[in-house]
């Protein structure tokens, strides 16, 4: 009993943690697929949703009330556990990296020594659910969107992780919150602004997005890996992919903009989630800016900039982090 | 190695320029119409079914009865008809019908009318669940018209 005592605040903790992280997934999701078609409209001289609710704003709730009505079709010959569970496992690995980002000095789950490793760990698991998707749907167009998701991603995870370590050595945690507070004076975008552009380039191949979006290219592959994927487990794709971008985005936030600081506002140790959400969203508004203004890129073209330039800056600017580091 | 630097610029500054482009056009007014809320102007020239034109002196039409669009039409759409009348000079039109389900809009009606009695509409919201709908009675309609 005296265990479970002991215990329970932590329990309670696991708890809150899990329902704000479900929040976060979800009403990410709908906000961005919301300003995602807006923008998208905008950019293209159109007005975008409009019809339900003022300027279309409950678009998103009717779209996904249509998703829950539809019919979850297995096609022939697929393999049916493994087509069901893909998008189990796409949507269910986004809640646990957003319960190591440090929202403001106070507002974090659990802050862990190896927070970054849990986040690119489980990142990562979302391409074994894109691969799995696509191979047991039984569809030409599906497997070959998941052969290419499979090779961008492990390709630009490799640049994403070189920019990710210059600042590990020069802060030598793992923890986010250290990294946070490691950059009080200035941010490490100014320090390491090719870091910076590095690991915005990757995230946007990470994330499958345009102009990397070849797994799911629409006019090559119809839907690429999800193609054969209808009503829900469609969305948790979409719902997991919105996920996805919002923790690449944080981390970026984390890693180069300071985290949470800002100019101080009453009750700072909570209120600073207000800055570190509206960098993330700055970042996002990025990420739909270059969907919405760039063609889709060849597959040589994308590997070729991978391996010619990403890696080979990322490398050069680790060795000069890493010999500056020695040297101040 | 030196086009492998060039490239690299070139690359970012025409990426820089589409991104300003996109960010232009986000920040200009829409240029779409809400079709149904709002409606575009139909220009004068618009070739929609044949209509009889409303003579401004008399108030009624021009028609003369002669059948000359009737014999024209390579479709067979057009019947009209009429009957003599006390102190009417000619035939008086009794009935025109234009079955629009056969019409290919050729214009040769138009063309071929000696009084200029018939004319393109500028109906295009044509959207019905019958046939019958698109039976237009044209001594109807430019008796209704205003």
């Amino acid at each position: 009993m005296e265990i479970f005592y002991s215990i329970l605040p932590e329990l309670i903790r696991i708890v809150v943690c899990a329902v704000c992280g479900a929040v976060i997934v979800f009403g990410n999701a709908l906000v961005m697929g919301y300003a995602e078609r807006k923008l998208a409209g905008h950019i293209m001289l159109r007005p975008g949703p409009m019809e339900v609710g003022p300027h279309g704003i409950y678009q998103l709730v009717v779209d996904g009330l249509k998703l829950m009505g539809k019919q979850l079709v297995v096609p022939a010959k697929a393999d049916p556990l493994l087509f069901r569970f893909a998008p189990l496992l796409a949507f269910a690995p986004v809640f646990v990296p957003l319960l190591v980002i440090p929202f403001s000095s106070k507002l974090q789950g659990f802050d862990l020594d190896i927070g970054l490793l849990v986040i690119l760990a489980l990142a990562s698991i979302n391409l074994l659910a894109v691969l799995i998707g696509g191979w047991s749907s039984n569809n030409k167009y599906s497997l070959f969107g998941a052969f290419r998701a499979v090779s961008q991603n492990v390709a630009y995870e490799i640049p994403m992780l070189l920019s990710l370590l210059s600042i590990i050595f020069m802060t030598n945690t793992f923890s986010l919150k250290a990294v946070v507070a490691a950059q009080s004076p200035v941010w490490f975008i100014v320090i390491q602004p090719l870091a910076f552009l590095i690991y915005l380039v990757s995230i946007v191949a990470e994330t499958n997005r345009a102009p990397f979006d070849l797994p799911e290219a629409e006019s090559e592959l119809t839907a690429g890996f999800h193609t054969e994927y209808s009503g829900m487990s469609f969305s948790l794709f979409v719902l997991g992919e919105y996920a996805n971008m919002f923790i690449v985005s944080s981390v970026a936030t984390v890693f180069f903009l300071g985290g949470s600081s800002g100019i101080p506002l009453p009750y700072f140790e909570y209120s600073g989630i207000i800055w570190f959400m509206l960098k993330v969203y700055t970042l996002m508004f990025f990420l739909v800016w270059i969907r919405w203004t760039y063609p889709r890129t060849r597959f040589d073209q994308l590997m070729n900039f991978c391996w010619k330039y990403l890696i080979p800056f990322a490398l050069v600017n680790l060795l000069i982090t890493v010999v500056m580091v020695k040297l101040l | 190695m030196k086009s492998y630097f060039s490239e690299l610029f070139t690359g970012a500054w025409s990426l820089i320029l589409g991104l300003k482009v996109t960010i232009k056009a986000l920040f200009s007014p829409i240029v779409t119409y809400q079709y149904p809320r709002e409606k575009l102007v139909v220009t004068p020239n618009y070739r929609g079914h044949i209509d009889l034109v409303k003579d401004a002196e008399t108030g009624a039409h021009k028609c003369i009865t002669c059948g000359s669009c009737m014999r024209e039409c390579p479709s067979d759409c057009i019947f009209l008809d009429g009957e003599k009348r006390e102190g009417v000079k000619g035939k008086a039109l009794t009935i025109f019908t234009l079955n629009f389900t056969k019409c290919s809009l050729c214009g040769a009606c138009v063309e071929v009318c000696p009084t200029d009695a018939l004319d393109y509409s500028n109906e295009y919201e044509l959207a019905g669940f019958t046939r019958e709908e698109f039976h237009y009675d044209l001594l109807k309609r430019v008796e209704e018209r205003e």
